[in-house]
């Protein structure tokens, strides 16, 4: 149970963004979870909103779009989804596959007003 | 007016960026660190004392290591002549960089060639954190099911190595030894395998062995950087 400290690090993420576009208000956040990011989206939400509430932040909703695991085969090419944990190319056959999508943990953007 | 900005901003980039400082520093000095995660009472803490027993006096190592509260550990481990350092984080049910950084203060690191960190016992958070490991490796205890790999994939995933403990307690235990390596390999097809007995002493040498090469592997790699 980490997500209130990766919340933080998501809000210290935002106000560290906002620096950099002076007068901007942020008006919505969208976050990156992957499947094997070993953080779980909805108590990420939760802590995320807990820290938002009567902040100079409030309101701001959270967009979560999760990636599930893919894989990309080195000799074809190809990238597919790992369903039931297999690895393998359903392509070609290789086992040679390397995963391509799924660890993220990622501020994807933020929607800004500017004032 | 209301614009969407794109990020591509990692979320703990400023872990990740005192992580990538702390690599700096190990690969600069030729030093091996691994960081050493499980659940609670899987034989993190065993498997470092026998570790440092059988070490040469000479070895050049260090123990890190990780609870939420007491130095227990670190009291353990203190008797074998290596330096040893508790981090105590206070609740917090993980270590971070930053931590490692601040114990890192205390040392020459000039004099060391193998780092040990020892996590907070937790299969969760620990996975989301880069610690400037060389590798993570994660214990998993015959007396825990055999599907822990699917059930904890991050770490699983991330791990080079996977360390199956307590294996003299297979013949009192129904623990699927071929069915906990196998779901380990759907998780991480790449993953390394080994199996030890800290009471027994049972693959203790292979372990020594894996850690030893593994040194040599890190020191290559940094000579062809």
């Amino acid at each position: 149970m980490h997500e209130l400290g990766i919340a933080n690090s998501l809000l210290e993420a935002i106000q560290a963004e906002l620096l950099r576009h002076a007068g901007a208000r942020v008006q919505r956040v969208g976050l990156r979870v992957g499947e094997l990011s070993g953080v779980d989206p909805e108590a990420l939400r939760f802590c995320f909103e807990c820290l938002v509430k009567e902040s100079p932040f409030e309101p701001l909703p959270l967009d979560i779009e999760f990636r599930p695991r893919q894989q990309t085969c080195r000799a074809c090419d190809r990238t597919f989804p790992v369903v039931d944990y297999n690895t393998i190319c359903p392509s070609c056959g290789d086992d040679g596959t390397e995963c391509t999508s799924g660890t993220e943990l990622e501020l994807s953007y933020l929607e800004l007003e500017e004032l | 007016m209301t614009t969407r900005v794109p990020m591509e901003r990692k979320v703990l980039n400023e872990n990740d960026r005192i992580a990538a400082e702390l690599r700096a520093r190990f690969q600069a000095r030729g030093i091996l660190c691994l960081n050493l995660i499980s659940s609670p009472g899987a034989g993190k803490t065993t498997l470092l004392e026998r570790t440092l027993r059988t070490s040469n006096r000479q070895a050049r190592v260090a123990v890190l290591t990780g609870d939420i509260q007491t130095d227990n550990d670190a009291q353990r481990l203190a008797g074998f002549g290596f330096p040893v350092q508790q981090i105590t984080t206070g609740g917090t049910c993980h270590l971070n960089a930053q931590m490692i950084s601040k114990a890192l203060e205390q040392w020459n690191l000039d004099e060391l060639e193998i780092l040990f960190i020892e996590n907070v016992g937790n299969l969760v958070c620990p996975s989301s954190y880069d610690l400037g490991e060389d590798a993570k490796i994660v214990l998993l205890s015959v007396t825990e099911g055999e599907d822990k790999p699917l059930k904890y994939p991050s770490i699983f995933f991330k791990s080079e190595l996977l360390v199956i403990t307590k294996t003299d307690l297979l013949p009192y235990v129904p623990f699927d030894l071929a069915r906990a390596k196998e779901n380990a390999r759907r998780i991480n097809p790449g993953i390394e395998i080994l199996e030890l007995s800290c009471l027994t002493g049972a693959g203790l040498d292979a372990w020594q062995k894996w850690v030893a090469g593994r040194g040599k592997r890190a020191c290559a790699e940094e000579a062809a950087r």
